[in-house]
This record gives C-alpha cells, structure tokens and sequence, in this order.
C-alpha cells in the first residue's frame, strides 16, 4: 500500500508546495523581516498545522520515492534498502517538525 | 534494384557476436525476408522464430537496428541506413540461439498478472450480453488486439530496472479483463498488479505505446489499473 501513501501525499504535497511558495512570495515582496515573520508565526495554530502536515507529507512520500530509486537504480532492494529508506523518513519527520516548532512555538 | 543489404546478425547465445551477411536487395522487402534469405541461402544454422508473415501471430520480434520490431511487417525500406541493418534478438529477454529468445518469463509475468479469464457462468447459462457501446466494452476493445509479440516489453526501461515488473503486455492484458463483466477474479487480479512489481511501477514513459505494432497503448491500459487500484483501496476491496 505504500503507492496509495505516495500518491496521496504527491496531493497534499501540490497544495503545500503551492502556498508555500506564494507565502513565500507574499513575505517577501511585502518586505517583512525576520522577525515580523516570526512575530505572525509564533503561537500560530494555524501555521504549525499547515507546516506540520507538509512535513508530514514529505516524510512518507520522499522515502517510498527513495526506495523505487534504491530499487531502480542500485538494485538495492529488501529490508536493508527499506530500513534505510524507513530512517531517511523518521530523520525528515524529525528535522522538519523540529524546525517547523522553531517557528510555531 | 540490384543494390545489396549488408546485414549484421546476432549469432550465438549470450556471449555471442555480430555476424555479417551480403543480402541481395528486393523490392517490398521485409526484414523477415531478409533473415529467411540468410537461412536458406547463405548460413542454414541461423536460428529465429516466425509462422504467420501477416503481422498476426507475434512471433517474429526482433531487434532491428537498435528498435524491437515485428521483423514480418517491417519494409527494409522503412529502417535500413545506407542499406545497412544490424539484427539482433528482442532485449530482455535470455537469448536461447541467435535471434531465438526464451519468452517464459515474459508470458509467466502474464499468469502473475492473473491474465487468465475466471468465468463465473455455466454452459447452462444464457450468453452475457455486453453492449458494445458500452465504457468498459470500449476500454476492452482499445486494448484486447494484443499479439504477445514482446515489443513492448522489450522497450520498456522499467523492465530492466525492476525485473520483476509484470511488463506492458501482461498488465495490459490483467486491464481487458479487469473490464470484462464475465469475469469473477477482479479483486485478485488488482491485487496481482497493484504491489513493486505492478501497474504503479510504471513509470509513463510510454515507449510500449510508441513501439507497439498494432499501435496499442498500454500506457493507457496501466493507467487503468492504477486509478481501478486506488478506487478499490478507497473502497476497501483491496
């Protein structure tokens, strides 16, 4: 089932990726700095749900799409290849969210 | 015409090499006659499959300069560079002899892929009755003219990055009867084709499609079995 999981994330991912861009836009041009940014994220529920899902999203997804390379590319396949993949997943889920509460908390 | 064909031959198994021919050029010439010349009057040992010569039973695929063809149907004219033609066996496949590759696991993967048709009526039933204008009779029609020739498996990169990949034609197949109302082994079938080495590896680079002589497009057909797929899992049938 992990291609249902990628594609459903491959979703989600196209419409976080598309608001985190034009946030991103957004920010910039409107010439906010740092710290005003920080200012409007902190305590933000919103904000860490967003960016918490996307993270989310982007540690399921990225690791299955490793894994097909891994296959693919290395003929690396079996548990070896889908622990690593596994790790490389937990490690973004990690990175992400501890960044992501960075900014949100 | 009166030119020649200098015409370069797979000989040997694996480990084999490139043999070279001088073959007498003719008009509406087929690949096929070609390798028939080169039997019959030059080199009797060369080994390669044919039976129908009309483009009908698959059987004569062949790698004609560098591209999987059906070497029945292919006109010299279309393909030869400067009346040159390198011939070797289909891609992909082990090599028995020549231009003879062994087909098992290629027409294995389409038992995998549960090509078979599971009929869930008796002989003392009525006929089905399948309108054809029907969606599913159409999606049936556009796909079930498949000669098993092995082009499409022999152009297929995923084939070779993933050796278990079902392949073009036997998920091709496993959607004709997926669409088939007679049928009673849908559920299986989907779960057949949807794990690594089903329709969701495929990658869409649709070189089956481009390669297929009866101009097929299992591209088409896989992308069948992947939305069927999902919609079963979001079901709760697979």
């Amino acid at each position: 089932m992990l291609w249902i999981a990628q594609r459903a994330t491959a979703a989600l991912l196209a419409l976080c990726v598309a608001v985190h861009l034009a946030t991103m836009i957004v920010a910039v041009r409107g010439g906010l700095t740092a710290a005003e940014i920080l200012g409007r994220t902190r305590g933000s529920v919103g904000w860490a749900a967003f960016y918490g899902l996307f993270v989310l999203a982007v540690a399921v997804h990225a690791p299955i799409g490793l894994r097909t390379v891994a296959g693919e590319w290395l003929q690396w396949r079996g548990r070896g290849a889908d622990a690593c993949c596994a790790i490389i997943g937990v490690l973004l889920l990690a990175l992400g969210w501890r960044a992501v509460a960075a900014v949100t908390v | 015409m009166e030119s020649s064909l200098q015409v370069d031959v797979w000989r040997g198994g694996a480990q084999g090499a490139y043999r070279r021919y001088q073959v007498p050029r003719q008009d509406a010439q087929t690949v096929l006659d070609v390798v028939t010349w080169i039997q019959r009057r030059l080199d009797p040992t060369l080994a390669y499959r044919f039976a129908c010569r009309v483009g009908m039973c698959g059987s004569c695929a062949m790698t004609v300069n560098g591209r999987a063809r059906w070497s029945c149907r292919t006109h010299v004219a279309k393909v030869a560079q400067d009346n040159k033609l390198t011939i070797a066996p289909l891609a992909k496949l082990p090599i028995v002899r020549d231009l003879v590759t062994d087909m098992r696991e290629f027409f294995d993967k389409w038992a995998r892929a549960k090509g078979q048709f599971s009929p869930t009526a008796t002989r003392h039933d009525d006929f089905a009755r399948i309108a054809p204008a029907s969606a599913a009779r159409k999606e049936i029609d556009a796909a079930i003219e498949c000669i098993g020739c092995g082009i499409c498996y022999a152009s297929c990169d995923v084939v070779a990055w993933n050796p278990a990949y079902l392949g073009p034609a036997a998920l091709n197949r496993a959607w004709t009867l997926v669409n088939d109302s007679r049928d009673g082994d849908r559920a299986a079938r989907l779960a057949a084709v949807a794990g690594d080495a089903g329709c969701h590896a495929c990658h869409t680079q649709s070189t089956c499609t481009e390669r297929c002589p009866k101009l097929l497009s299992p591209t088409a057909s896989i992308a069948g079995l992947k939305r069927a797929t999902a919609r079963a899992v979001l079901k709760g049938d697979l």
